[in-house]
């Protein structure tokens, strides 16, 4: 089984077309990967998807970079 | 036509609902119908069945979200997530305004519009990760035009149309188009209620000098629905005998 942090760039890269190489852990999706609002919306709930978990609104705007979204899984992760 | 596709057609239990589920299944799609009974759900399973389309009828409440997430999960359960989405439950509870009662006004408004936020919504994250998808909402002419003792079911399905336009941009870049039908006057258990003499002027106001049937409402939902229709979002397709010439 991979690492929280590889499933999570592999979504990245899946979801917003962009290379490995880019996501680095500071890395903000918006900023930097050039994820407009509505991937946002997307990735997060690739997320869900992958990890079998659900993530509030309140919690999903406050999820902006690479690192942000690992930590975010490693905090709620059962 | 629309082989593989799965659609969902809310108010399939008569009238233009029912036309729509049946052309869309007779192209060939997977159509649930839904309706508010139980006698209702298994009248439009039944037609679906007797003439060997694919699909079945549910019980659906549009008003209520809990029956849409149940709805919905059936449906995905037994089909898949829907790819083509008619939002044609309606109701009207017409009165003069100056005698509109709250209740006439709000279940008008939640039956007709806001159905269409729940629905929609339950349905995009399928849609929007299959890259493709159809929502297409059957509005009225009246929205366009007004309607004396209708300021209730107008201000409904005028806000329909800008939900669908504003909705259409949300999710263009998806593969995933949101469009409205608006009907005229068709010949209905809705129109069916009209005294004759309302009939009348109506039909004098109608170019094409008729009303207009279940069906041509259907085919034009269907048109928008196959990949003929690909290109269109955010419009609203009037099909209304000439009586409103947007």
């Amino acid at each position: 089984m991979s690492s929280v942090e590889d499933r999570v760039r592999k979504i990245v890269v899946e979801q917003l077309g962009v290379k490995e190489e880019e996501v680095n852990a500071e890395a903000s999706f918006v900023d930097d990967l050039g994820a407009d609002s509505l991937d946002t919306v997307e990735l997060v709930m690739a997320l869900e998807e992958e990890f079998e978990t659900e993530i509030p609104d309140e919690d999903a705007e406050k999820i902006t970079t690479v690192q942000q979204a690992i930590d975010y899984i490693n905090a709620h992760q059962a | 036509m629309l082989k593989g596709e799965i659609a969902l057609v809310t108010g399939a239990s008569r009238g233009i609902g029912r036309a729509i589920a049946m052309l869309l299944a007779e192209q060939g799609a997977t159509v649930v119908g839904t309706a508010t009974t139980e006698s209702g759900a298994a009248g439009i399973g039944q037609a679906l069945t007797e003439v060997g389309h694919q699909g079945m009828g549910l019980v659906l409440n549009v008003s209520d979200q809990a029956s849409v997430d149940a709805a919905l999960a059936q449906m995905t359960e037994a089909f898949g997530a829907p790819s083509i989405l008619v939002n044609n439950a309606g109701i009207t509870r017409d009165n003069l305004l100056m005698r509109m009662k709250d209740d006439e006004w709000d279940s008008v408004i939640d039956t007709n519009l806001t159905s269409l936020y729940r629905l929609s919504k339950a349905c995009l994250r399928a849609m929007t990760k299959a890259r493709k998808g159809r929502i297409i909402n059957i509005a009225s002419v009246v929205g366009a035009m007004g309607n004396a003792g209708q300021t209730n079911y107008a201000a409904a399905k005028a806000g329909m149309m800008g939900f669908t336009k504003s909705l259409a941009r949300e999710v263009g870049s998806r593969g995933v188009t949101v469009n409205c039908v608006a009907p005229g006057f068709i010949d209905t258990d809705m129109t069916r209620s009209l005294p004759d003499a309302h009939r009348e002027s109506l039909l004098s106001a109608i170019p094409l000098a008729r009303l207009g049937q279940p069906e041509e409402i259907a085919s034009a939902v269907a048109f928008l629905a196959s990949p003929g229709g690909a290109y269109i979002t955010g419009e609203t397709l009037h099909v209304n005998g000439g009586m409103h010439m947007a």
